[in-house]
């Protein structure tokens, strides 16, 4: 199939105003006319809803948690990025679209990547209009920091709770039309399934999380904001309920999933010590700014911190690139930690971390100044570890964190299903192969607030719509095989848990699917994972009823799509003859062991399209065209 | 040091809420006390759940405290005995050896039980619904640094906006009051140039909210400040009076 980005003509300054020129409008009085449904409550979710509220549909608006503030962007940490050069820099337009292109590794698309360059001093603007408490310098203007990899100071931050105070600024905004009576909300509800009629997407099933009962909800058009598969490794820094099901729903009903296998590795992240370990915790990699990686020279050097003189430790990120030190991007961060680690230089009682050391920060800047910085993000570790990160270097280790891979969406952010929209950190569009630091929450406020408002326009404009009800035909057969889907999975009875699975799948991921991949080692996962798959159709143990408020069922649910998605990454790792960003296949590196770029074969987006059970998803290249940037080997020495 | 303790648990199950509801004593060992609390449950489930029974339900999502989605009571407080710390932060090595710990769900009349540990906590939504945001809407607003915010103003904003919404303060409350979160929202905005133009209208239209959705009164007994997991300040209450005292002083009605 052809894929047509639908990206307009024209330079690539002139795209996004040419395409908002092009796009129909609906007139104010028949916006009340259309009712739109948005799935998930995160950044991307409610700035959706909020916004197309204001504008005048009719929004019903679904999350999974008891309250749409809970939506996992809450935990962002570090910040948000904008080009507003109000740190007077050599900031730009033009600088954050280079920066997001080369740190996705050039595969990504330029006029999306552009227009998200442009649109983010908006969403700066809108932040401060809702009352998000930004860090302020002392003449009351706004305060910048540099942020993971950059080299310039374009992240806006409220202390290490960024994500949580433009959550709650997006999330009253929600809940503003939500009194005025243009958004229904309906939480603890998880979408089951997408409803097709006549090809287009008009409505989804869900489950009603407290009492089971199985919904339907028609639409003109259905917005997905469901957020990343990182939970498909088990351990990760996502939320407990954190899933790709309404997404994999959507890949079985015709939407592309694109890149399955870009998984971003956070380099700083709280290391796992045990294996009743649910989830693992970021500290935020705005740590980076003021400590210092180390590890010790010597393999196998046991002694505290404390005793490792100076000249036994290895600052191995400041040694090997010079340029950017410890601000070196995530996926390159993440793999060094590995390969240390790999050299028996690894710390802790696991020998799976690496240290992160803010004394010569503190004798620098004093105590107070680091702990305004940082304060919360210390107490986070020392409550979760036991330990003081004052006295003693913190112990990170890398850990799965973000999927630049996700639902493909052309330049309107619709999937290649017709009326299905999907915005934020579930579609795959402007990442490329690696994200850069603060830039999950400018993408999913740029989808929500400013693009979707417009594109969403343009496609109710330009198309006529049947009358759809709730009760016709395609919404009861999609309930009924939701229900039995529920029933399938109370019925197997076995003897191992959910979570027990799950366990296993996020093990076999990480190991051969995760920082760093090889042929060989894919290939072996794929036969794990379809045994795996196979145990759990016969083997899980579900307990409890589809009629009731029931987790475990939630869950078996998750992990079943799970099953089936790790699949699909380990096919799309396989695809991928090179390396890129996040993809490191060890069979292609340079001579200083960094990605090695095929851009002969692989500058596209793979875009997987589903073609039934049992049978071989077939791969849909977008071929990725960059006529505003030179493609480079990546270099931060 | 022993690195594993064992532990009585008794817990609160309640099959919905309609059942009426009883205690549950389950003994744990060889529980890591590096364990979160959480992590400590989802244990006894995977017991639960190979034994057959029906595992013990409990809402939580980020574990790392900031959604505000977990909390339960735990000996008699909410989010249990650590201070500024939630649920999820909580650690087993805060426990002893042989210690038993009583697990309650967060309990206040407009906080039902859904199953066991689980509350619907849909009211503090309501009372945002009623004023707790600034009418911005998308695409109006002026550049960034237009508004200038003194730090310190922009600070204290913070401190107040960092509330998780999590119920800790109704439940730790006599009289279950939900003052500590309306007041933190009302601070919050209150405190910001932008807040300022529907500060005292906020504050009527939320109180009145509260009132009517069954929270009770403030009695100054400060327990909510004590048990809040993000240690916000009583002083919110304070300005909250203050904005509401304004708001009938202003008001036209």
């Amino acid at each position: 199939m052809h894929l047509d980005s639908k990206t307009p003509s024209g330079p690539l300054h002139e795209k996004w105003d040419k395409a908002r020129f092009d796009l129909k409008l609906v007139n104010p009085a028949n916006k009340r006319k259309f009712d739109i449904i948005v799935v998930g409550t995160g950044l991307a979710g409610a700035s959706a809803s909020a916004s197309l509220a204001e504008l005048g549909y009719n929004v019903k608006t679904f999350c999974i948690q008891d309250s749409p503030r809970r939506a996992h962007s809450i935990a962002a940490q570090g910040g948000i990025n904008a080009s507003k050069n109000y740190s007077n820099d050599g900031d730009s337009v033009r600088r954050l679209f280079y920066d997001t292109i080369k740190g996705g590794d050039f595969r990504a698309r330029e006029a999306n990547v552009f227009r998200l360059a442009q649109v983010s001093g908006s969403i700066i603007d809108q932040c401060v209009a809702q009352g998000v408490p930004f860090a302020r310098d002392y003449g009351g203007l706004l305060a910048n920091r540099s942020f993971g990899g950059a080299q310039v100071s374009r992240t806006f931050y409220a202390r290490g709770q960024t994500g949580q105070q433009l959550l709650i600024g997006a999330y009253s905004a929600l809940m503003r039309q939500v009194s005025a009576g243009k958004v229904e909300l309906l939480p603890r509800r998880e979408m089951l399934d997408l409803v097709m009629v006549k090809g287009r997407a008009r409505g989804i099933v869900t489950r009603n999380l407290v009492d089971g009962k199985i919904e339907s909800h028609s639409a003109h058009a259905v917005v997905l904001c469901t957020g990343g598969y990182g939970n498909l490794f088990f351990l990760s820094t996502n939320a407990m309920a954190s899933n790709v099901s309404a997404s994999y729903k959507c890949f079985k009903k015709g939407a592309f999933f694109a890149n399955p296998c870009f998984t971003q590795i956070h380099p700083t992240c709280i290391p796992v010590h045990g294996k009743y370990q649910s989830k693992l915790t970021l500290m935020s990699e705005s740590l980076r700014n003021d400590g210092r990686v180390w590890v010790p020279k010597n393999p196998g050097d046991s002694r505290p911190p404390s005793q490792i003189p100076e000249s036994e430790r290895d600052y191995y990120l400041e040694r090997r690139y010079p340029s950017f030190g410890n601000l070196v991007p995530r996926d390159v961060a993440s793999r060094n930690a590995k390969d240390q680690c790999g050299l028996d230089k690894g710390v802790g009682e696991t020998g799976f971390a690496v240290y992160l050391d803010f004394a010569n920060a503190i004798n620098r800047d004093g105590h107070a100044a680091i702990e305004k910085k940082y304060g919360n993000l210390f107490a986070m570790y020392d409550k979760i570890t036991g330990d003081n990160p004052y006295e003693n270097p913190m112990m990170i280790y890398p850990a799965v964190h973000y999927t630049m891979g996700g639902l493909w969406v052309d330049y309107n952010l619709m999937s290649t299903v017709d009326g299905l929209f999907v915005l934020g950190e579930a579609n795959f569009s402007d990442h490329g192969a690696n994200r850069l630091g603060a830039s999950a929450l400018m993408q999913g406020l740029a989808d929500g607030y400013f693009i979707i408002p417009y594109t969403m326009g343009g496609y109710l404009a330009e198309n006529s719509f049947d009358d759809v009800s709730a009760e016709q035909a395609e919404f009861s057969d999609a309930a009924k095989q939701a229900k039995e889907k529920i029933q399938k999975l109370l019925n197997v009875n076995g003897k191992r848990t959910v979570d027990d699975f799950h366990r296993e799948l996020g093990n076999v991921m990480w190991e051969n699917c995760g920082m760093s991949r090889k042929n060989s080692d894919l290939e072996k996962a794929l036969g794990q994972i379809s045994s795996l798959r196979e145990e759990f159709w016969q083997n899980v143990k579900t307990p409890g009823t589809g009629a009731e408020f029931n987790q475990s069922l939630e869950r078996a649910g998750r992990v079943a799509d799970f099953m089936e998605l790790g699949e699909l990454m380990v096919k799309d790792a396989l695809s991928r003859q090179e390396s890129c960003g996040c993809h490191f296949n060890e069979d292609f590196q340079t001579d200083d062991n960094e990605a090695l770029r095929n851009d002969k074969d692989f500058c596209f987006v793979s875009a997987w399209e589903y073609k039934g059970k049992d049978k071989e998803p077939e791969l849909n290249k977008e071929p990725l065209v960059f006529e505003n940037v030179e493609l480079t080997q990546r270099s931060y020495k | 040091m022993t690195k594993n303790i064992s532990v009585t648990l008794i817990v609160w199950r309640q099959a919905n809420s309609s059942d009426k509801g009883k205690f549950e004593t389950h003994q744990l060992t060889d529980i890591s006390k590096d364990m979160s609390f959480l992590e400590m449950l989802d244990v006894l489930n995977e017991e639960l759940t190979t034994k057959g029974a029906d595992p013990v339900a409990f809402d939580h999502d980020c574990r790392e405290g900031i959604c505000g989605m977990c909390g339960t009571v735990v000996n008699g407080r909410a989010h249990g005995p650590n201070k500024g710390t939630t649920l999820c932060q909580l650690h087993m090595r805060t426990f002893n050896d042989g210690e038993t710990i009583v697990v309650e769900p967060f309990r206040a009349r407009p906080f039902t039980v859904l199953k066991d540990l689980a509350v619907d906590r849909s009211s503090l939504d309501e009372i945002i619904m009623a004023g707790g945001y600034i009418s911005a809407n998308t695409g109006g607003a002026a550049d960034a640094n237009a508004i200038l915010v003194p730090q310190d103003a922009a600070d204290e904003a913070f401190e107040s906006a960092a509330c998780i919404g999590c119920g800790a303060c109704v439940a730790a409350c006599p009289n279950a009051s939900a003052m500590l979160f309306t007041a933190a929202k009302i601070s919050h905005l209150a405190l910001l140039p932008q807040g300022k133009p529907e500060s005292a209208k906020r504050a009527a239209s939320m109180v009145k909210k509260m009132d009517e959705l069954g929270f009770g009164n403030c009695g100054n007994e400060a327990e909510c400040e004590a048990e809040c997991p993000k240690e916000i300040s009583i002083t919110n209450i304070a300005r909250l009076n203050r904005e509401f005292f304004k708001s009938k002083f202003l008001s036209d009605e």
